[in-house]
Formats: structure tokens, C-alpha cells, sequence
């Protein structure tokens, strides 16, 4: 392979491959992670045997993308007609509709099959276009290109930013550009990038390095591996573009060890780019030379913090520790260090391709750009979605994720993850950015969205929450290590129906103490869960404590099922019981024991007649 | 390239199928340029232990201890790395690894409920092996396919949807 050597090769290469013959249709099939394990590889089977059959390979071009954003209805299939532009979605697809929606092709929707409407996902421009929700700057080539080709990021304007800066921008107009765009840090803090950058920048020359943090783990937030698994080489751009402007010549990506597949597309995405010379020695001829190598997480929470990053990245144990020194004074091997989130490189590229001025356009002041979204917990379509700031949740949550599953009724969404709060129904009309959310008790977070319906128990998801604070702590300071464990202890006294006034008390003055006194932010922001129920439902506290009631009904040593008269002994309970404790002859009404029950509900559910109440 | 240990008294007990293994792991710290970096060596530790892991199946100490050798740091420093993480154990672990995902997505449709069903059938707790080693059982926070909530994970197998109903069919699909 070639080496690209200037802009204007650069150009050519991607002009021949746009106007390379191509079948004049293209079937897009989601090979993102939840896409597999929901089937999409049988479908994909399914797919090439049915064409390689009826020879159609000169017809249809199959291209297997990350995710699409429809996790609800994986697996996913797209057809486009490259002529006409017109598209068509098909959800829950079985290997078994496959020679139907072939034959259909862009016709119409193939008989027996499920579509999707396409509001929900796909402009294809950068900017927001009028009436659609959605504006895709970082999931732009998502679910769009196949992350394994570089040709065809090459074809979407691909490592043209790159070229751009390194040939006719100096390190300076590079950082400055970035400050203007107002970017700010994606990983939930939003602390803005450009100021990050001009800190390690003005740092004396010498070795340097720009860490990618792809160690998702806010449970519930998956937009990081979505862009890794569906557009690798966007991320890997970016970090050339940092680490010119900071003038660093390497690049580190720490990822999760829970992401084989993007794993394995990042190192993919960087031999190719590679080969190319997009990495390398003397890229663009500019005398710039970067490389990017790949470090793996083992399952560490607080490997997020970017402090305990630097040291897991060193084999170090990944505790925390105080800034300042800032990593980017003294970082990675005591040497000057950036490090940004997935999503915020995700729109460097674009930011440099078409201006600050452009991306402030897009979202809210103080807050630039879009943010995406990853909806799940029980609303009824689960999936990615990328927004302006400023969109309001009621707009992602009834007009994108279509409101709450089995018609239930909204009770809170939780944003910010652990470190984050709950937001309520009075809140949904708010239009959201980092400042926002802060003003009502939560973050922003990494961008996971869970919604909560009225099953739902406050107390319980706060003790939730606090479990994984108490399982992530690294132990290193007292406040976090023994102050969380013994407000998880409080909780489980007022979800087990053992809490007094005093117990609330408790938990009021501690939140207060931990928030002072932890070292880092994940120990500070544990009892953000906590405080932000309180306040929202405190009403659900107290019949905790006052009545010993739960209201959702969703503590279980609080509730109880009984069998009422409305049981035809039908024995369907009796059945279905795993633990064997429901008695009763044939046509006469069942009897639970109280003491053998473990509460699973299973009869609750089974039962025909409504017959057995919770209480 | 066979390994390299000074271990010896430990190193002429092993099985010649232990034996492999260890080549094996030697065979992988020697593609990594130990050398280029010497004061920077560590930085490799986490991915070294991770084949090791993928090798040995868990990490026993004689394996920590040939680790340790091999970067120059003490035993402790290796066993300090191994505890922090979740990932790391120390402990084998069952043929059949049952991981239910307890992230938030997961955790609001019920998968308290699929790891007690989980608990009460193998009779063990989380994080533990049963008797007969055939099972393993733990925890995880998010595998990242929440529109499958609640997700249960059996070796690389993804079951989505699962309920407490479901996790008998789940644990008879494991079969040797």
C-alpha cells in the first residue's frame, strides 16, 4: 500500500473511492455488540448465503456497520437505494425474513416484517436539520460505514482534518480553534478541552502523551463503545490532532477489558492507518511523527478518574490521587498528559473541518455541540441518541425513546450514573446542558439515561447506586471507604423496615460529611444518589420508616403475597413456585407460606385470575 | 522459548501440561520489548497478567511469583495489582463462568431477583465455585446490551431477557 504523502493524494484517494462503481444497493447489517448478541450474525449468514444463491452480488452491496442506535430492535437491517436515497429500517429481523426483504428490496417493506420509522435515526448532515431531533456529529459514520475498511472513512471525509492542520495550521491555531469551538469534556465533568490542552501545550517541549479514556463505566452508558466499535478511526484522528497541537508523539487508548469487539476494531482502524501513513513517521510530509498503542482496563470503576487512569496505564493499582499537579503538568510517567473521553474526540474532526464558529451554532451557549444519549431502563425503545444541548428530556425521552414501557407511568430519570441524580417529572421540560443538570441535583454524566416508572422504589435504587460506590472504592481514604459502607448500611435499615426518623437524620448529615472530605470525585459524588432521592422523594423515605411500607412494592422484606378468595386452584402458582411453598388441593383456594416464600413474585405473575396481591 | 524461572523447586514439579502453559505465557512477555523501557516496565504488568489469566485460567501464586521475576518488582506489588482489579482472581474458577450483569439498566428489571434464583440453585454465593467445579458464579456492571436487560453471561454467551424463571433451562444448557 501506498503512503498518502500530501492533502492533495489525500483528496484523490477518496474522490476515486466515492466514484469506484458500486451495487446500486447497499444493505447496512448492525454488527455492534448488543446487535450480536441479539442474532445479527445468524441474520448476516442468512444475508450472504441468500445472495450468494441468487447471485446477487453485483446488486447488493452488504456492509456490516456498528451500532445504529435501535438497540430495541435489534437485529437491524437497512436497505438504501443509492440513487434515490431512499431507505428502509427493519427491526427484529429473523434470519427466516431475509429472502422476503431481499426480494422486496427497496420497494416496499417485505410482508411479515417489522420497519422502523426513520425519524428516530439518520440525518445525514452534521447540522441539526429542521424538524429532526437529532443531530449526529460524533455518531456521524456510526452504524453508517464499516469500521474495519478505512476506505470507507476515507470516503466521509476522513482524516481530511488531519491533513488540514498538520499542513496549514500551526500547534497554536490548533488549541485556540478548540477553545473557540467552547468543546467541553464529555466524560460527565465538562471541564472545557481547549483550556486542557493549552495547559499541557505551554508546557516545556519533550516527551508528551494524549490518553483516549475508553473505559466506560458508567453502567448504562454505551456510546463510547458504540463509536469505538462503529468508528474507530475518528477517535484515532482526533488523538493525532491533540497530540500535534500539545506536541505529544504518542497516543495511549486505555479501554475496558469488557469491549473484546472494539478492542479488536481499534487495533484493526491502527495498523490500517498505519499502512496508509496516517500514523506513523512524517505524516503528511509535515515531519510530525505519532503513534497510538492500546492499554486494557481489568474492572475498575475508578480507572475513569483520570489521575487512577494514568496509574492503571503505569501497572499500577488504580487509586486516585490529588490535583493539582494536573495530569497535564505532571501526568503519565511524570510527563505533561491529556486525557479526553471517547465522545469528545469523537467531534475534534468535525470541529476542525467546518469551524468554531459552526459548532457553536449547534446546542447552548455555555454548553457547544450535542451530547448523545444512551436511553435504557424501562422505556420503550432503548438505544443512542444524539441530540443538541438545550433539547429538553421530555423531547429524548417521549419523542425518541417513545415514552415509558407498558404504558406505565413516569417516575424519574437517572443521569450522571452513580455520581448522579435522579430528575422527576417536573423537571422534563427543562432543555438540558452541564449547568442545568447541576441545578437540580444531578450531571451530566457520561450520558446514560435510565428511566424509572412507578415500580420503581427510590430508597432501593439509591441503596442501588451506593453498592457500586461501596464495590468500587478504591479504600485509599477513610470518608469513602468506611463513610459510603455505613450509609449503605442505613439504607439497608430502612428498605428491610428496621429505619427510625433518626436513620434519615443520619444519612442527611453523613452525605454531607463524605461530599467535604473524599479524595476523589467518585467518593465525593457517592452520595449524590442519595441526597437527590431524598429530596425528590422524600415522601418515600418516610413511608419506609413510618409505616413500614414500601410504596412500589418493590422491597422485598417489606412486601408480601398473599392468595385472596378470587383463587380458582387452578395450580398454576403451584406449579411455577421455585420453592415449592404454595399448598392447596385442586379447584380450592392455594395457601403461600409466608415463611418458605422468597418473594421472587413468579406466582404474582403466573397467575390468571389477579388472584394473588402484594401488599 | 521455554521459562524462564529461577523457581527451581517449584518449576521441576510441574506437569509437562502446567509446563506448556508457563512456555506459553513466556513465549508472550518475550514479544514485548521489556528492555526499551527498563524503568517503564511495569506499564506491561496489567496486560501480562490478563494472558496469563487467559492461560492459567486464574492467576495462582506461583504464577504471580514467575511474573514478578520476570518485571523485577516484588510478589506484593503484583498481588496489590491482581486485588485491586475485579477482573484479576486468584481463585479457579468453574468450566461454566455465569456472570449476571447488575448494572442500573439490568438492575431496574429485575436482575436482583435472576442472581438470588442463580445463588439458591447452586448453593453458592457470589464469586464462588461450586463443589464439583462446574460452576461459577458473579457479578457484573454493564456489558453494554441494555436493551436485553436483564443480561446473563455464561462463558462468552449472551442471554438476554433472562428471568428467574428462565435461569433452570439456562444452568440445564450447561452440559459437558
Amino acid at each position: 500500500m501506498t503512503k498518502i504523502q500530501t492533502p492533495a493524494e489525500l483528496k484523490e484517494l477518496a474522490a476515486t473511492l466515492k466514484n469506484a462503481p458500486r451495487p446500486p444497493v447497499k444493505l447496512l447489517v448492525s454488527m455492534g455488540t448488543c446487535g450480536i448478541a441479539a442474532g445479527t450474525a445468524d441474520v448476516l449468514k442468512a444475508i450472504r448465503e441468500e445472495v450468494a444463491e441468487r447471485r446477487l452480488e453485483n446488486a447488493i452491496e452488504i456492509v456490516e456497520v456498528g451500532c445504529m442506535g435501535l438497540c430495541y430492535a435489534e437485529p437491524v437491517l437497512m436497505l438504501v437505494d443509492r440513487e434515490s436515497g431512499k431507505r428502509l429500517i427493519y427491526g427484529d429481523v429473523t434470519p427466516q425474513q431475509v429472502p422476503a426483504i431481499l426480494n422486496a428490496g427497496t420497494a416496499g417493506a417485505a410482508p411479515g416484517t417489522r420497519t422502523l420509522e426513520r425519524s428516530w435515526y439518520y440525518p445525514e448532515c452534521e447540522a441539526p436539520a429542521p424538524g429532526e431531533l437529532q443531530a449526529r456529529i460524533v455518531l456521524k459514520n456510526t452504524g453508517c460505514i464499516n469500521p474495519e475498511k478505512i476506505e470507507e472513512y476515507l470516503m466521509n471525509d476522513g482524516y481530511a482534518a488531519l491533513a488540514k492542520v498538520l499542513t496549514t495550521m500551526s500547534p497554536e491555531e490548533v488549541v485556540k480553534l478548540i477553545s473557540d469551538s467552547g468543546l467541553r469534556g464529555r466524560g460527565g465533568g465538562g471541564f472545557p478541552t481547549g483550556r486542557k490542552w493549552s495547559l499541557a501545550a505551554a508546557q516545556p517541549p519533550g516527551e508528551k502523551f494524549i490518553i483516549c479514556n475508553a473505559d466506560e463505566g458508567d453502567p448504562g452508558a454505551f456510546m463510547d463503545r458504540a463509536v469505538l466499535e462503529g468508528d474507530p478511526h475518528s477517535v484515532l484522528e482526533a488523538m493525532a490532532i491533540g497530540g500535534y497541537a500539545i506536541g505529544a508523539q504518542t497516543g495511549v487508548i486505555y479501554i475496558r477489558a469488557e469491549y473484546p469487539l472494539a478492542v479488536k476494531r481499534l487495533e484493526i482502524a491502527i495498523k490500517q492507518a498505519e499502512e496508509y501513513g496516517f500514523l506513523g513517521k512524517n505524516i503528511f510530509g509535515s515531519g510530525f511523527d505519532f503513534n497510538i498503542e492500546i492499554k486494557f482496563g481489568a474492572g475498575a470503576f475508578v480507572c475513569g478518574e483520570e489521575t487512577a487512569l494514568i496509574h492503571s496505564i503505569e501497572g499500577k493499582r488504580g487509586e486516585p490521587t490529588v490535583k493539582p499537579p494536573f495530569p497535564a503538568v505532571s501526568g503519565l510517567w511524570g510527563r505533561p498528559t491529556i486525557v479526553n473521553n471517547v465522545e469528545t474526540y469523537a467531534c475534534i474532526a468535525a470541529i476542525v473541518r467546518n469551524g468554531a464558529e459552526w459548532f457553536r451554532s449547534i446546542g447552548t451557549p455555555g454548553s457547544p455541540g450535542t451530547k448523545v444519549f444512551a436511553l435504557a431502563g424501562k422505556i420503550s425503545k432503548v438505544g443512542l441518541a444524539e441530540v443538541p444541548m438545550g433539547t429538553t428530556l421530555r423531547k429524548i425521552i417521549y419523542e425518541i425513546g417513545d415514552g415509558i414501557k407498558n404504558g406505565r407511568q413516569f417516575k424519574a430519570v437517572q443521569t450522571g450514573g452513580p455520581s448522579g441524580g435522579c430528575i422527576t417529572a417536573k423537571n422534563l421540560d427543562l432543555p438540558i446542558d452541564y449547568e442545568a443538570l447541576k441545578a437540580i441535583g444531578s450531571m451530566m454524566g457520561s450520558g446514560g439515561m435510565i428511566v424509572m416508572d412507578e415500580d420503581d422504589c427510590m430508597v432501593n435504587i439509591a441503596k442501588f447506586f451506593l453498592e457500586f460506590t461501596l464495590d468500587e472504592s478504591c479504600g485509599k481514604c477513610t470518608p469513602c471507604r468506611v463513610g459510603n459502607r455505613r450509609m449503605y448500611e442505613l439504607l439497608e435499615e430502612i428498605t428491610s423496615g428496621r429505619g427510625t426518623m433518626d436513620t434519615i437524620n443520619k444519612l442527611k448529615m453523613l452525605s454531607a460529611t463524605i461530599k467535604d472530605t473524599a479524595l476523589c470525585g467518585l467518593g465525593q459524588t457517592a452520595p449524590n444518589p442519595v441526597l437527590s432521592t431524598m429530596s425528590n422523594f422524600e415522601d418515600e423515605y418516610l413511608a419506609h420508616v413510618q409505616e413500614s411500607r414500601c410504596p412500589a412494592g418493590a422491597c422485598t422484606k417489606l412486601i408480601h403475597y398473599e392468595v385472596t378468595d378470587r383463587c380458582v386452584g387452578c395450580g398454576l402458582c403451584l406449579q411455577r413456585c421455585p420453592v415449592n411453598c404454595i399448598t392447596g388441593e385442586r379447584r380450592e383456594r392455594h395457601l403461600i407460606d409466608q415463611n418458605r416464600c422468597i418473594k421472587c413474585g413468579v406466582c404474582f405473575m403466573a397467575c390468571k385470575f389477579h388472584a394473588i396481591e402484594k401488599r | 522459548m521455554s521459562c524462564q524461572c529461577t523457581n527451581e523447586p517449584a518449576c521441576r514439579t510441574r506437569t509437562p501440561e502446567q509446563a506448556e502453559k508457563y512456555n506459553e505465557l513466556e513465549r508472550y512477555i518475550s514479544t514485548i520489548p521489556l528492555e526499551k523501557v527498563p524503568d517503564r516496565k511495569r506499564g506491561y504488568l496489567i496486560q501480562i497478567l490478563h494472558k496469563a489469566q487467559h492461560i492459567f485460567g486464574y492467576l495462582p501464586e506461583d504464577v504471580q511469583k514467575y511474573i514478578a521475576e520476570r518485571l523485577k518488582i516484588s510478589h506484593a506489588e503484583v498481588y496489590g495489582v491482581i486485588s485491586f482489579y475485579s477482573y484479576f482472581t486468584d481463585k479457579p474458577v468453574g468450566r461454566y463462568k455465569i456472570n449476571v450483569c447488575i448494572g442500573t439498566a439490568c438492575f431496574v428489571k429485575g436482575a436482583g431477583k435472576v442472581l438470588e434464583e442463580f445463588k439458591r440453585r447452586l448453593n453458592i454465593k457470589e464469586g464462588e465455585t461450586s463443589g464439583d467445579g462446574k460452576f461459577f458464579l458473579g457479578s457484573l456492571r454493564c456489558v453494554g446490551a441494555c436493551s436485553l436487560a436483564p443480561v446473563v453471561m455464561v462463558n462468552d454467551r449472551v442471554y438476554g431477557n433472562v428471568t428467574a424463571e428462565k435461569v433452570g433451562e439456562i444452568l440445564k444448557e450447561c452440559t459437558d
